[in-house]
């Protein structure tokens, strides 16, 4: 049976950038973002597409990417489409801006309504700019399916999705009804690259791009107007940052001698 | 409309015990309820709680409501946010917090929209905001390289809570307080979803969030070899091996030993990172541990900024003279 995906991908700054050119400009409670670093989709949302394409390699179907923002970049979120995903609309619009976990999940799920028909949804279990971890479970409230959280493993069976669902000690293997949505972890393993015939498809495909207007929603719903969170403040806690580097001939002896600090330290 | 009053603790069962996340949410919540100056309540669900509401009682509750089904034997997303939905809107309360384990995480966000209020998770300090007797939560963002306080003005105000960032009470098995049970109707045909399995992962030897020391390998072991050596030093420390996310998403070590932001917390007294860069993701998994020690090749590495003491230097060459050295320390 084909399966008809939607997948949900956010453009963030890179996770990855050094933790040194992490800065916040306090005046406004916003990160500035490092120069010379682009910004990517968030990991686990890639995650998400990767569960998505493990499927549609398995059992055929389709895959659809939903990305909100404003002014996104293209080369960041085509990258699905480079991977294997079929179509790409962007909610792109200055009013989807500066959202919290709230009016970004209704605006998604608003923009799924207007898809119409879908199997499965997949999230990222948290995006990693706010690590907020809530888009996936309200999505699936407010279109009333279920929902499995922070999966390893995403198959289709019998009509119904099988989900290893990661826990504390080990995982849970779920049987969900679909509809469903599922929220991806780290441990479904990375993402697979774009080929080059991927980068060359994902070229010549234009998003589609749909304002509020278009999913019928209401500036003050969307974005910052329809926040239920305010961010009192944003800032980064204070390091004491005083390593004492143990230093010697050989590594060998370093790691002698780091073993005998410790004691003197009595750590050991 | 009734008026919201109370701190409620969601407390979660774990082999027929209050797990620990829920005496440290109780001491949290006891002392936001006696700012408030209202009473902290707790409400456990389950298919037999036997003592469990005696003993949080004994560890902080004023009043413990109780949810018994055969149907709650185990957590299921439409099951249980069904049970809390009625409680809260039964008992009202001003403040619900949740543990931020995977029972919490998935239960909280769906609790949250349905009742229209707004949800921080995975919060390191909570505190009462004196004029508007708001719940101010703060939690860790943008990869644990920040961190955001929120406030929001919709009742109940909810938040997961990190374990081991709260302390319980000393549990005081006279402390009187009342049980009271909830029914709840259960359809089980709204129980979407089924657990055909729950398969046990946890390695042999000591638990992560139980050792007091911690060896634990990133990206720079190398591969799933590299961490026999590690299992070596934490024997000889009596401790247990972990790892950064790179050895788990490449299967060098199951997924379960994850420390991170993703994975799990740790707060041992001894945390050795082995050829690990310190990504803030990782960091704030660990950065409750007393005393951490990094052994790294880059001396640009983050995770010299943690770290107490360090050697820059080819863990492969480092870490069997330090091993030796320890057991010879520990030994004499």
């Amino acid at each position: 049976m084909p399966v008809n995906m939607i997948v949900c991908c956010k453009q963030v700054l890179d996770p990855e950038a050094p933790p040194a050119s992490f800065k916040i400009d306090p005046s406004s409670n916003k990160v500035i973002p490092p120069p010379g670093v682009p910004p990517v989709i968030s990991p686990f949302d890639e995650q998400a597409v990767e569960a998505a394409l493990r499927i549609k390699d398995a059992m055929g179907g389709k895959i659809t990417v939903l990305s909100l923002g404003n002014n996104l970049l293209r080369d960041v979120v085509k990258k699905p489409l480079s991977m294997g995903a079929d179509e790409l609309i962007l909610l792109e619009d200055e009013a989807f801006e500066g959202g919290d976990s709230w009016s970004i999940a209704y605006a998604l799920a608003t923009a799924i309504k207007k898809i119409g028909e879908f199997d499965l949804i997949f999230c990222g279990r948290q995006a990693a700019d706010w690590d907020a971890g809530q888009v996936g479970s309200g999505i699936a409230e407010i279109l009333g399916i279920p929902s499995v959280t922070v999966a390893k493993k995403v198959e289709v069976v019998d009509g119904k999705a099988k989900v290893e669902r990661v826990i504390a000690d080990g995982y849970q293997v779920i049987e969900v009804t679909l509809p469903a949505l599922i929220t991806v972890s780290n441990e479904l393993g990375e993402a697979r690259y774009a080929t080059l015939k991927g980068i060359m498809a994902a070229a010549k495909k234009q998003p589609t791009i749909w304002k509020p207007a278009d999913i019928g929603v209401s500036p003050s719903e969307i974005g910052a107007a329809g926040r239920r969170t305010k961010l009192v403040k944003l800032f980064q806690p204070v390091k004491e940052g005083k390593c004492e580097v143990v230093e010697a001939d050989s590594p060998a002896e370093a790691g002698a001698k780091l073993a005998a600090r410790l004691r003197e330290a009595k750590i050991i | 409309m009734a008026e919201n009053k109370g701190v409620m603790v969601y407390g979660e069962i774990m082999e027929g015990k209050l797990s620990s996340i829920t005496t440290e949410l109780l001491g949290c919540g006891r002392r936001l309820a006696d700012e408030l100056k209202e009473e902290l309540l707790c409400v456990l669900v389950g298919d037999k709680l036997g003592e469990v509401p005696q003993k949080a009682i004994a560890y902080g509750a004023d009043k413990v409501y109780t949810t018994e089904a055969p149907l709650l034997k185990e957590y299921q997303t439409d099951s249980y946010v069904a049970v809390l939905e009625k409680v809260v809107k039964d008992i009202t309360p001003r403040i619900l917090l949740l543990g931020q384990t995977s029972m919490g995480r998935d239960l909280a966000p769906r609790l949250a929209f349905r009742l229209g209020v707004s949800l921080s998770m995975d919060c390191l300090e909570l505190s009462i905001d004196p004029g508007t007797k708001l719940l101010q939560q703060t939690r860790p963002v943008y990869g644990g390289n920040a961190r955001a306080t929120f406030t929001s003005e919709a009742l109940p105000q909810i938040a997961t809570v990190r374990q081991k960032a709260m302390s319980p009470l000393e549990p005081n098995e006279s402390r009187k307080g009342e049980v009271s049970a909830i029914k709840v109707e259960l359809d089980p045909a709204k129980i979407r979803t089924k657990v055909l399995d729950t398969v046990k992962e946890e390695v042999a030897g000591i638990k992560l969030e139980d050792a007091q020391a911690i060896v634990a390998g990133g990206r720079g072991i190398g591969g799933p070899e590299g961490f026999k050596q590690l299992e070596e030093l934490a024997k000889a420390l009596k401790g247990a091996v972990g790892a950064s996310r790179p050895p788990a998403d490449n299967k060098w070590v199951p997924d379960t030993l994850q420390i991170g932001l993703t994975g799990k917390i740790v707060t041992p007294e001894l945390y050795i990172a082995v050829g690990i860069s310190g990504a803030s993701q990782h960091i704030a998994g660990c950065s409750g541990a007393k005393n951490i020690i990094a052994i790294n090749k880059d001396p640009e590495a983050n995770i010299f900024k943690e770290a107490r003491f360090g050697v820059v230097g080819d863990w492969k060459q480092v870490l069997p003279a330090f091993t030796d050295k320890v057991r010879e320390l520990l030994a004499g």
